[in-house]
């Protein structure tokens, strides 16, 4: 922290990078009644607003924001399920959605991406097919990807993933119905049927948000260890601080804090979460129990609004002016970068003006609300 | 099923609502299925009671159970006696013709359940909610109405906006806020709230949580608190009940709970939570998986997971235990779990 002016950190090797999004956007347009759509320009909502991020192999990042900060639209742009509206997706180099459309020279054909970029659900029990045996669900990628393959090979792989899962013995849990599986059960199915394909990068969107509080740590130290055997990457999605943290924390990953379609801070999980730059971190860090009653004190939110602004008309600026205890009137005109090294980089960046001690913010007046000027601290 | 409770009962000084022995069971066709077994608690009057149990350990069955609403085919046995205030007549709950089980519910004890969507009727504004329960109960509807914006205005909503609305225009967060506003309009004493929080957003829950702590203070009233996360409550409850596989484990102050808890369960769901400050090597997840109802195991429900389990345990419904003033461990091996599940939160909060 002493001296992240001269550091960009440890920028890995560009053979290590799997995943690569420059400046990507998605935008989504409001759906509209058959009269207005005559008269009026479709509303457009900015899910992913110019994020820039690298995913290196087997490394974890984890995502958090509110409900509608744009943090599963970002993972499903990163494992190339939503084509952006702008910037680039790229495996390995090539580009994601030009590999798609049949665009320039195609080094990796699109199937090879699709395969090797899978998703598991929030909801373990509506993303099998209540119809089909495990064993059935399990072998149709492998039908579809691998035809030639014997029933003999397929069940041995099948088996032998279930086995090192936890589910004892393979043969039984095969042989069942998703209803006849426990939650994390199924939640463990779902994540066999992803790392069959051998995939680089697994995006997992809430997978342990819908499991009891005592399975969710037992599943994260589960993703933990296959991350290890099968060095894939984990885009971990939550909306749990927590969760985000246990995870990011035990494999050595990020931790990237989302709102409203920006990353607003990221790096390593004990920086962002134990020294906190960004405001909203802060208010996120207040906003997760302490286990301790006598360390948590019933006080009003530190944010002066409570509700989230309508992402149409997204605030000028800093996007988080709106209900930021420290927002002056510096911060409704600019928008703070996050900086371009925090992509690859592995040191913490934060998108707040109260990160640079030089800044105009400090001379310009606080807004209605926020408490009397402060001036600028440096980080000891 | 039903031990000997002799030791450590639930009796406190001004109970609001005291269950005692309250099981709520379905009748399956093979076998009873017990939802909820031999529970005996008291809701102290002007309290915050929390209720902490994993998904199917019954939490839910105990709010019904509290106001006779648990739906058909489940039957509910037990005692619920409610004691109105300034030393009124004490209401037999579960014998309530449905005439004054309606007045009951929402003029005495209100309940707000999580997913405010489902809650309110979608084809209705907000302002149709508030004026139909008034006028469903004799109320003076203008007055209603006057308290009705106080009340959204104390949840930080902007009344006339939200009177306007209908649910599904409204966030998460604001039509949970609006439900609980609607719950408080008739001024009852009770709040029983079913996971008031648990679809909405963290910032979201924690400011709910802040306002309630306020609305508690402003309005007098008992709450109690059901949720599957233990962190969440625990700053916000005076004391904690802890349900595991449909019986009570242990019931103490919040603080208590967090910091010297005597039962294994509690211990066990502690260090499984994961919490921000703990150092995440010291989180470890439960072995084995919680009952289902109609195979409820004999003796203790925790006995099968539990490291001190002896045979005792698997046999006998373990007695309640006053291991301090106002806490109780329903364990035969109360003594030992400190030990046996070393779970240390002065240490964990200061790392």
């Amino acid at each position: 922290m002493s001296d992240r002016a001269t550091t960009t950190g440890t920028t890995r090797d560009d053979d290590d990078i799997v995943m690569s999004l420059e400046n990507v956007s998605v935008d989504f347009e409001k759906e509209q009644g058959v009269v207005e759509s005559l008269f009026d320009e479709p509303e457009t909502v900015q899910a992913v607003s110019d994020v820039s991020i690298d995913i290196p192999e087997n490394d974890v990042l984890a995502l958090v924001g509110e409900s509608g900060c744009g943090k599963t639209t970002l993972g499903k742009t990163i494992i190339g399920v939503q084509r952006p509206t702008d910037g680039t997706v790229s495996y390995r180099g090539q580009d994601v959605w030009d590999a798609k459309d049949g665009r320039g020279d195609v080094t990796v054909p699109f199937d090879d991406i699709r395969r090797s970029l899978q998703m598991i659900h929030q909801d373990p029990g509506a993303a099998l097919n209540p119809n089909r045996k495990v064993l059935t669900t399990l072998e149709a990628p492998l039908k579809k990807w691998d035809p030639e393959m014997s029933t003999e090979d397929r069940r041995a792989r099948i088996f032998a993933l279930l086995d090192r899962v936890g589910m004892e013995p393979p043969e039984d849990y095969a042989h069942r119905f998703p209803h006849q599986l426990s939650g994390g059960e199924q939640q463990r199915i779902a994540l066999v049927r992803a790392l069959l394909m051998n995939p680089d990068v697994i995006l997992a969107d809430e997978a342990v948000s819908a499991l009891d509080v005592s399975l969710r740590v037992e599943t994260m130290n589960l993703l933990l260890e296959l991350q290890e055997q099968f060095n894939t990457s984990f885009v971990f999605i939550s909306h749990n601080l927590s969760n985000a943290r246990y995870l990011a924390q035990e494999a050595g990953g990020r931790i990237g804090i989302m709102y409203l379609g920006e990353i607003v801070e990221i790096g390593p999980p004990d920086e962002v979460l134990n020294d906190p730059q960004h405001p909203y971190t802060k208010v996120l860090r207040w906003a997760t129990a302490d286990l301790d009653p006598t360390a948590q004190e019933m006080t009003d939110p530190p944010v002066r609004s409570i509700d989230i602004p309508d992402p149409v008309n997204p605030p000028s600026g800093c996007r988080f002016h709106t209900r930021c205890p420290e927002a002056r009137e510096a911060c409704t005109t600019t928008a703070p970068e996050l900086g371009e090294e925090a992509a690859t980089a592995n040191e913490r960046c934060a998108a707040c003006h109260r990160t640079d001690p030089d800044h105009d913010y400090w001379e310009s007046e606080p807004l209605d609300g926020v408490e009397a000027a402060e001036s600028p601290t440096l980080n000891d | 099923m039903q031990g000997q409770r002799t030791q450590g009962g639930p009796d406190s000084a001004d109970p609001i609502i005291e269950a005692r022995n309250v099981c709520v069971t379905y009748d399956l066709e093979h076998r009873d299925a017990m939802v909820l077994d031999d529970v005996s608690i008291d809701l102290r009057r002007g309290e915050i009671l929390g209720v902490v149990g994993e998904s199917g350990s019954g939490k839910s069955m105990l709010a019904n159970a509290m106001m006779d609403a648990v739906e058909e085919p489940g039957i509910t046995t037990g005692e619920v006696t409610y004691h109105p205030e300034d030393g009124g007549e004490p209401v037999d709950v579960l014998d309530l013709s449905t005439e004054k089980l309606k007045e009951f519910r929402w003029e005495e004890v209100s309940m707000v359940f999580q997913g405010a969507l489902s809650s309110f009727n979608p084809t209705m504004s907000i302002r149709g909610h508030f004026e139909e329960t008034l006028a469903a109960h004799d109320y003076d509807v203008e007055a209603g109405m006057d308290r009705a914006r106080q009340l959204l205005s104390d949840l930080y909503l902007d009344p006339d906006r939200v009177l306007d609305s209908y649910a599904h225009e409204l966030s998460g967060g604001m039509s949970q806020r609006a439900l609980i506003a609607l719950s408080l309009i008739l001024e009852p004493q009770v709040l029983l709230m079913d996971e008031p929080t648990a679809a909405l957003d963290l910032l979201m829950q924690r400011s709910i949580l802040s306002l309630l702590a306020d609305i508690k203070e402003k309005y007098d009233l008992t709450i109690l608190f059901i949720t599957h996360d233990l962190p969440l409550v625990a700053g916000l409850a005076d004391r904690l009940a802890i349900l595991y596989a449909f019986e009570l484990a242990e019931v103490g102050t919040a603080t208590q709970i967090a910091h010297d808890s005597k039962h294994p369960y509690t211990r066990a769901l502690l260090q499984a939570v994961p919490n921000l400050d703990a150092p995440t090597d010291s989180m470890r997840p439960i072995e084995g998986t919680a009952p289902n109802p109609a195979h409820v195991p004999e003796g203790c429900h925790y006995a099968p997971r539990c490291p001190l389990a002896t045979r005792e345990c698997h046999e006998e419904t373990p007695p309640w235990v006053d291991v301090e003033d106002d806490h109780r461990s329903a364990c035969f091996h109360y003594d030992e779990a400190e030990d046996a599940v070393p779970f240390d939160l002065s240490e964990v909060s200061d790392a």
